[in-house]
């Protein structure tokens, strides 16, 4: 039996080690790769060498004569049979999109492009067989440059007649959520502040760890496709409506997945492709992505244009905020590439009060990787341009950077607060993060020591970096989505078992891929339920056993999935209610759920859940008045999102003779509302922290004046590692969200969020007395150098 | 990627492996396999022959020659970063050496397969060029031996013939000298965008001899033998070394790339020596 009573504490709140970690850190699981099967074949891609070209011919012949071939598949081939890759959000009703092809038929619109496939025996003989298929091109000009291609010089998709997919805005004085941006900027000529800027969010690539990699065993029965993705659900639908098998013979599993970042939420060519080579073959087949093509072709991320327009008054109170964007779909529009900026489009006015608000957005196609969500999915863009604004800011007002913005920010007695973009922030306060964050900064004292630095004209300059933040987690009420033009939902569905043993089985339909749902979920059942950690065990990732679900990404896990577990196990403790009292021979009324046993008031007679489960098991002693089971399902729609929100500062050191930045130090202050694991909580932060630091020092994917990937290998596609990252102070403050029962906000993106302004504006204060106002992404030596020297001609 | 197919021999001795490559016209030696096994996996070498030089141990270790240090061509980086020798002979080496890539790669990359490959942007290069170390090359017609400052030709070009084996490399001594190695890279696991290598003895307070190496600014590692002589006779301080640092991108031409353009490459050659030849300096 389970001493319940003895677990010293609740496992809500505790920092239990994570139950995946012993398999994922040895590697001793199943990745896709590792998958082998009786007869398996494996398949090579053939692809695009040039950004935008016409397909003039294809000579298949020596590949298919080469060693182990099975078969070589080219676009017409298939062409009745591929159909077309879906895109999943239409920000527009008439958005514009080409046919985007698992394989082209005739015309390539990005370097890497899938044009042919070899099915071979082995790896090795697919590979040398793709060497073999000779593909003859015509080249075409590229639309490469993003403003250019927003101007239509060089139409990406010569059949589309535009570059343009969509043009979308927000404005505050015509939603009745504020003023008039336009009178504001007017307004604040005439005596008041105002702020252009343009920022540049480049394109970044996901680099997740493991490749991207798909199995799929054809039977008569099923059509079994296991694949490393965050989205195994999706997966299922659309390769039934996309390839007419119907879902219910198709079973998708995502087993362990090394890593995502939105990179892996995408229905892609290569799971289309393999599905074909395994129907056409009757065979097993196996498609691995090397690294390169993992770089070149798994969607991109972020690469935006920002034209930025900020009115204030002579004190620095915000009067308003205009916001222009184009936004690089790159070639095709994937499920939710049209909708990235539109995620960012409520999140410019962060945490502030802004009477005025106007965004405009430009979707815009060009010859390059199609982009798509990638960790933080428009918010990072938009925390961002309002929190390098804020710098700006407070330098044109001469005050410290922090004071600026609590001039401007939500005060915490006004929440519930009803935001300029038409959102309703339902709780925070940034002034406890604040205030934290800067007493463990030590914020005054490093403020001495850059003012000493300055007076003395130190070769090495100190800059302190502030952003605040606030994001919109727990994607998302359905019903918003809707209106949005999203065709799926935002709901999450769990069941909650109890075996005969005793034992708790989890399932949910979120799909974990690194974020350690396995332990958490754990956490939530065994309090609820009360029963042991160790016994509850989460199943997910497979669409037979969890035949529900809408996945993972946009820090929705635990906010709405594990709420769903949460209400399953709620049902599971009302199902036993009813047979807890036939049993002891008691009335309902008196009875109470207390540590995992319902006792009757006043008396000690009483049952844990283990022996209810076991006695509904055996079935002997019911008399049929309620339903011998005690399992449930729970499908729940978020009422809202949630807002977590954040204080972050950074120190950095400027070698302003070579221009290299090193962060000295980082703190951050984090309230994700309510956490279940605290150190769950603090890797996400660490590990977001150091994806939105490398996008302020180190990523970006650059392409050459042809259009193809210059950073095409981890040589040139520069990721930190541990020994560029400072050791972070993560620390938190608490505030519930309102909008779940358990007060849970989310934290997968927070880190990423507000690391990459915090960096920038540390780099920016530091070279202030230069002259210098900005550095474009990535801060690189090369990149601050010039500025500096810019910075003294000016 | 997978590589394309090709024959494999394991040589046991330099003349079985000799042999070989006289053998096969498209052959290409294996030593550590950091940078040849890359390139097989892209590709982008594709020959029909490997001849893997692990198994002949004479190829291994540091050894004293009198008045110059003796290292096998097979040597492991993690070896020669810390050897004894090295440390008090050619301490400059142990220094470029514990930057190259990451411990992984140290311990499967070799001394000599660094210097054959001829990466403009290697750690390895500058040194042996600032150190006028000389290299031991095996052919058909037995051993002859190259000096550093003409054993690199260009990007990836060295005065090895296609049938010839690097087998040592001879370094003179340069006990109680002072040295630094100054790579800027932008992450700690990144190649140089510039790097100096320095050598320094000093007579009392100022500067007798100087030896400094640049990487990444042209084809070849250079000399930069303007501020070695710019050097000689001056006191090891600051205003002294800034003055003849300014010459260290004299007659350079480093590329344009992502990292930076050529004029900062000549701008941070200056920084960077300055900083080296007074680390140097600092340690002598
Ligand atoms: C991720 C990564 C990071 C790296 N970072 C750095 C760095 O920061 N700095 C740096 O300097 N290097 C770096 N390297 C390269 C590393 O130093 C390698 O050790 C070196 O480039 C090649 O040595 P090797 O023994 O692996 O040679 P191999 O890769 O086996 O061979 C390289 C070339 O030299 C030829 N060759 C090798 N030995 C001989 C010989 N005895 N005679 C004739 N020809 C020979 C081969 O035929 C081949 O053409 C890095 C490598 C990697 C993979």
């Amino acid at each position: 039996m389970t001493a319940t009573e003895e677990r010293p504490a609740a496992e809500i709140g505790a920092s239990r080690r994570r139950k995946e970690d012993a398999r994922l850190i040895t590697g001793r699981t199943r990745w896709t790769d590792n998958i082998v099967l009786p007869g398996l074949q494996h398949i090579a891609m053939v692809r695009s060498p040039f950004a935008h070209a016409r397909i003039t011919s294809i000579d298949t012949e020596a590949a298919k004569a080469s060693t182990g071939v099975v078969a070589v598949i080219t676009g017409a081939d298939i062409a009745d049979e591929q159909g077309a890759l879906p895109n999943a959000w239409a920000v527009i009703p008439d958005q514009k999109a080409p046919v985007h092809l698992s394989m082209a038929v005739d015309h390539v619109a990005f370097a890497g492009e899938i044009v042919a496939m070899v099915v071979a025996r082995t790896a090795a003989e697919a590979n040398d067989a793709a060497d073999l298929v000779d593909v003859d091109y015509e080249e075409l000009e590229p639309a490469l440059e993003l403003k250019a291609a927003a101007r239509d010089e060089v139409i990406a998709h010569p059949d589309l007649g535009t570059n343009v997919s969509a043009v979308w805005s927000y404005d505050s004085a015509e939603s009745g959520t504020g003023g008039d941006v336009e009178a504001a900027i007017a307004a604040a000529r005439d005596g008041g502040i105002v702020i252009e800027q343009e920022f540049r969010q480049q394109r970044l690539i996901p680099a997740f760890m493991e490749p991207r990699s798909i199995v799929v065993d054809p039977t008569t029965e099923q059509m079994t496709v296991w694949s490393s993705t965050q989205v195994p659900h999706f997966v299922k639908i659309f390769i039934a409506l996309v390839l007419g098998i119907p879902e219910s013979k198709i079973r998708v599993i995502a087993p362990d997945v090394g890593g995502g970042f939105g990179g892996k939420l995408q229905f892609t060519p290569e799971e289309v492709l393999t599905v074909i080579a395994a129907r056409r073959t009757g065979k097993p087949c196996k498609y691995t992505e090397s690294r390169s093509e993992s770089l070149m072709a798994a969607h991109h991320g972020r690469d935006q244009w920002q034209q930025l327009t900020l009115a204030a008054n002579a004190d620095g109170t915000v009067t308003g905020l205009k916001v222009e964007l184009i936004a690089d779909m790159g070639a095709y529009l994937g499920l939710v590439t049209s909708a990235i900026p539109l995620l960012g489009a409520f999140m410019y006015n962060g945490i502030y009060k802004f009477p005025a608000y106007h965004l405009g957005i430009t979707n815009v196609f060009t010859n390059k990787t199609w982009t798509d969500a990638y960790r933080g999915a428009g918010r990072p863009e938009a925390t961002y341009a309002i929190e390098r604004l804020m710098d700006e800011l407070a330098a044109r007002v001469g005050v410290d950077a922090l004071e600026i913005r609590e001039r401007n920010w939500i005060k915490h007695e006004e929440f519930p607060f009803s935001t300029v973009s038409g959102l309703r922030y339902d709780s925070g306060n940034y002034e406890a993060a604040t205030a934290k964050a800067r007493e463990l900064f030590g914020y005054d004292d490093l403020r001495a020591e850059q003012r000493k630095r300055r007076e003395s004209g130190d070769p090495v300059q100190l800059g302190i970096g502030v952003s605040t933040f606030t994001e919109m987690c727990g994607l998302a009420p359905s019903r918003w989505l809707g209106s949005m033009g999203y065709v799926g939902g935002g709901w999450e569905h769990a069941a909650v078992r109890m075996l005969p043993t005793g034992k708790v089985e989890v399932v949910t339909g979120t799909s974990p891929h690194g974020q350690g749902h396995e332990t958490a979920w754990s956490q939530l059942v065994a309090d609820r339920l009360g029963v042991a950690f160790e016994d509850v065990e989460v199943l997910h990732g497979d669409t037979q056993v969890a035949v529900r679900g809408l996945d993972t990404y946009g820090s929705r896990s635990l906010a709405v999935g594990g709420m769903a577990v949460l209400a399953a196990a709620d049902k599971v403790i009302e199902k036993a209610k009813p047979i807890a009292a036939q049993l002891l021979e008691a009335n309902a009324d008196d009875l109470d759920f207390s540590g995992g046993r319902y006792g009757v008031r006043g008396t000690d007679a009483g049952m844990t859940m283990a022996e209810l489960a076991f006695a509904v098991f055996q079935g002997h002693k019911l008399d049929g008045s309620a339903e011998g089971c005690l399992d449930a399902d729970a499908t729940l729609d978020p009422d809202d999102f949630s807002f977590p929100h954040g204080t972050h500062l950074c120190a950095v050191e400027v070698d302003t003779e070579t221009g290299a930045s090193k962060i000295r130090s980082y703190v951050c202050v984090d309230d994700v509302g309510v956490v279940v694991n605290p150190m769950i909580v603090e890797g996400q932060v660490h590990g977001g922290l150091a994806q939105g630091i490398a996008q302020a020092l180190y990523e970006e994917a650059v392409h050459d004046d042809s259009g193809t990937l210059v950073t095409g290998s981890f040589d040139q596609y520069t990721l930190p590692g541990a020994p560029d990252l400072p050791s972070f102070e993560a620390a938190r403050t608490e505030t519930p969200a309102t909008t779940n029962q358990l007060g849970v906000k989310g934290v997968g993106e927070a880190g990423t969020i507000a690391s990459t302004p915090a960096v920038v504006n540390a780099i920016v204060d530091a070279l202030r007395p230069l002259g210098v106002t900005d550095v474009p992404m990535p801060c690189t030596p090369y990149r601050v150098w010039t500025a500096i020297q810019e910075g003294s001609r000016s | 990627m997978i590589p394309a197919a090709f024959e494999y021999f394991a040589p046991a001795t330099v003349d079985e492996a000799l042999g070989l490559l006289r053998e096969h016209s498209d052959a290409k030696v294996l030593a550590g396999g950091q940078s040849l096994m890359p390139a097989l996996r892209l590709r982008l070498a594709a020959p029909e022959v490997i001849v893997d030089i692990q198994k002949i141990d004479d190829l291994r270790g540091v050894r004293d020659d009198g008045d110059a240090l003796v290292i096998g061509a097979m040597t492991p980086h993690s070896t020669v970063e810390s050897d004894p020798l090295v440390a008090e002979h050619a301490r400059l080496i142990a220094l470029a050496t514990a930057t190259v890539g990451d411990p992984q790669i140290r311990h499967r990359g070799t001394f000599g397969g660094s210097l054959a490959h001829a990466d403009p942007a290697a750690d390895l290069p500058a040194v042996a060029v600032a150190l006028e170390a000389s290299f031991v090359i095996a052919g058909a017609d037995g051993r002859r031996t190259v000096p550093a400052a003409e054993f690199f030709e260009g990007v990836f070009s060295t005065a090895l013939g296609e049938d010839e084996l690097l087998v040592e490399v001879r370094v003179p001594k340069y006990t109680g000298w002072g040295a630094h190695y100054e790579k800027f890279n932008r992450v700690a696991q990144g190649w140089s965008i510039v790097s100096v290598a320095a050598a320094v003895r000093l007579d009392g307070d100022s500067i007798a001899e100087a030896r400094v190496g640049l990487g990444n600014m042209g084809p070849t590692p250079i000399r930069a033998t303007a501020v070695e002589a710019a050097l000689v006779g001056q006191p090891a301080t600051a205003d002294a070394v800034r003055e003849a640092a300014a010459r260290a991108a004299d007659g350079t031409s480093p590329v344009t790339d992502i990292n930076g353009d050529a004029d900062y490459r000549r701008h941070l050659a200056t920084v960077l020596t300055r900083r080296a030849v007074l680390a140097a300096a600092g340690t002598a």
